[in-house]
């Protein structure tokens, strides 16, 4: 009954976000903020682990192949499907939920502890809008970082592919060019998008709608973390079925 | 003027208003007193709108909230100031950020005359060097200041403070209160404070209405809450020695 209410007031709150929309002038400021908050500020950590986790693909499936019979392309073959399909748009999201999610969960959470919310409603202020919608349009920025998450994670295959010994440089590319099928990475970037609005929504929820003090925003950001996490899960499952079944 | 009729508010099984009825006159400085827990924020609340009661009425100046449209219940909530409990300032923006804010959202001012309002409310809160600092960067009094600055910048009707010198030392919960007070005359304006600090009642009190558990139990301007015999009310303000002395010596001058 409780997840049922809970999902009801997520529908509410979706509606809210859309009514009586900011001023422009103060909207594009906003959303310029968010931008540089939460795509860009989070350029940096993807890059890094799209990097490694790019290379670990390419050294475990090196080390997988024991068999002569499989040609040796295989190795840039699977370290791209790995990162197109699943990795870049999936897993990243998952790490978006920890980075990003809990920055906007207890950012909104601190301002409804410290009553900034009942501010901004007394003076007339649309507060869903004014806190939430920026934070949508931001992330619909979010498959350009998912883009640059794809090519980093298949250049670090690529690096320890070649210059960890498991692959030639020539086989490695042979391998990413393989069988390449473009809707997949349209598949990819349709996750994307519905993961970013995912990741601006339910972490706003649950700063929105928390109650109590300090103890319960740090609270209300690890089960938005949780939450978010779950949803991108079963999303992913049902896109993919979708989409790819 | 705002008039509160027979409002009734729960929270599931929580009866926290129980019929309460009074006037808060406009350019006096209204107080509601009570102990913690006694439905003061609740009340307060009601009457920015942001709670509807659940029973009863409240109109501002003959326009009763709960039967105005959205769009004219937004326009009410623009002659409405509040003064939070903890500043609630927007910790993102400096203080000329904050005072600016309204503006910014509900008028087509340019920015030049945004500012030079901002300015001129600044220094009626005596606060002319703290425009650029952010709220963390700034005493909980000049905070408290700048929330008032924020309230008064639209020019309000009503002015709503939610115990306004909590958390400040004695001398500047006067000068708060001194503040308020003015403004409140300058203005000419409806204010409504919520306090349980006796101070305040002392020095501000023109209208005090002392709630307990929802209920309010007596009603009366300073001097008459001197000479009550409400047992609720006397065991309330004048719960410390110091406060039954004060009592003594204003009976015994009057006498």
């Amino acid at each position: 009954m409780g997840y049922l209410a809970s999902i009801g007031s997520y529908a509410i709150m979706i509606v809210e976000v859309f009514r009586k929309p900011t001023k422009w002038r103060i909207m594009k400021s906003l959303i310029l903020k968010e931008i540089d908050e939460l795509i860009y500020g989070s350029l940096g950590i993807l890059i890094f682990i799209s990097f490694f986790i790019g290379g670990v693909v390419a050294i475990q499936t090196a080390l997988n192949i024991t068999s002569e019979l499989i040609p040796k392309n295989l190795v840039g073959f699977a370290t791209r499907q790995s990162i197109i399909l699943e990795f870049a748009p999936t897993f990243c999201s998952i790490i978006m939920a920890g980075k990003v999610g809990s920055y906007i969960t207890s950012s909104i959470g601190t301002m409804r502890v410290t009553e900034q919310i009942d501010a901004l409603e007394v003076m007339g202020v649309n507060a869903l809008n004014y806190l939430v919608f920026p934070k949508i349009i931001a992330l619909l920025l979010y498959p350009f970082i998912i883009a640059i998450s794809m090519y980093v994670g298949i250049f670090g295959g690529w690096v320890a592919g070649v210059f960890g010994g498991f692959s030639t440089s020539a086989d490695f590319i042979e391998g990413v060019q393989l069988d390449f099928i473009p809707f997949h990475v349209t598949y990819a970037f349709i996750k994307t998008l519905v993961f970013a609005f995912i990741l601006a929504t339910i972490p706003s929820f649950h700063g929105f709608y928390m109650k109590g003090g300090a103890l319960e925003v740090g609270k209300a950001a690890t089960t938005s973390f949780v939450w978010t996490s779950v949803v991108i899960i079963i999303l992913n499952y049902i896109l993919t079925q979708l989409l790819l079944g | 003027m705002i008039e509160v009729k027979n409002v009734h508010k729960s929270f599931g099984d929580a009866y926290i208003l129980k019929g309460i009825s009074t006037v808060f006159d406009k350019g006096k400085t209204n107080l509601v007193i009570g102990q913690s827990g006694s439905g003061k924020t609740v009340l307060i609340k009601c009457l920015l709108g942001l709670f509807s009661p659940d029973k009863g009425s409240i109109s501002h100046d003959g326009k009763i909230y709960s039967q105005l449209s959205p769009k004219e219940q937004r326009n009410l909530r623009q002659d409405m100031g509040m003064v939070f409990q903890g500043s609630a300032l927007f910790d993102s923006m400096t203080v000329e950020g904050n005072v600016m804010f309204p503006l910014e959202m509900f008028t087509k001012q340019s920015q030049s005359e945004m500012r030079d309002r901002a300015d001129f409310v600044l220094k009626r809160v005596n606060l002319d060097d703290a425009h650029k600092k952010y709220p963390s960067e700034i005493s909980g009094g000049m905070q408290k200041r700048v929330a008032i600055a924020r309230a008064i910048v639209m020019n309000p009707k009503y002015l709503f403070c939610d115990e306004p010198n909590s958390g400040l030392d004695p001398r500047t919960a006067i000068i708060i209160d001194n503040l308020i007070q003015e403004i409140t005359k300058e203005y000419d304006i409806t204010t409504v404070v919520n306090t349980h600090d006796m101070n305040s009642v002392m020095e501000i009190g023109e209208k005090i209405v002392f709630l307990k558990n929802g209920i309010k139990e007596w009603e009366g301007t300073k001097d008459e809450i001197f000479k009550t015999d409400n047992e609720a009310v006397t065991n309330f303000v004048y719960s410390s020695e110091l406060f039954k002395k004060v009592r003594q010596m204003y009976i015994e001058e009057r006498n």
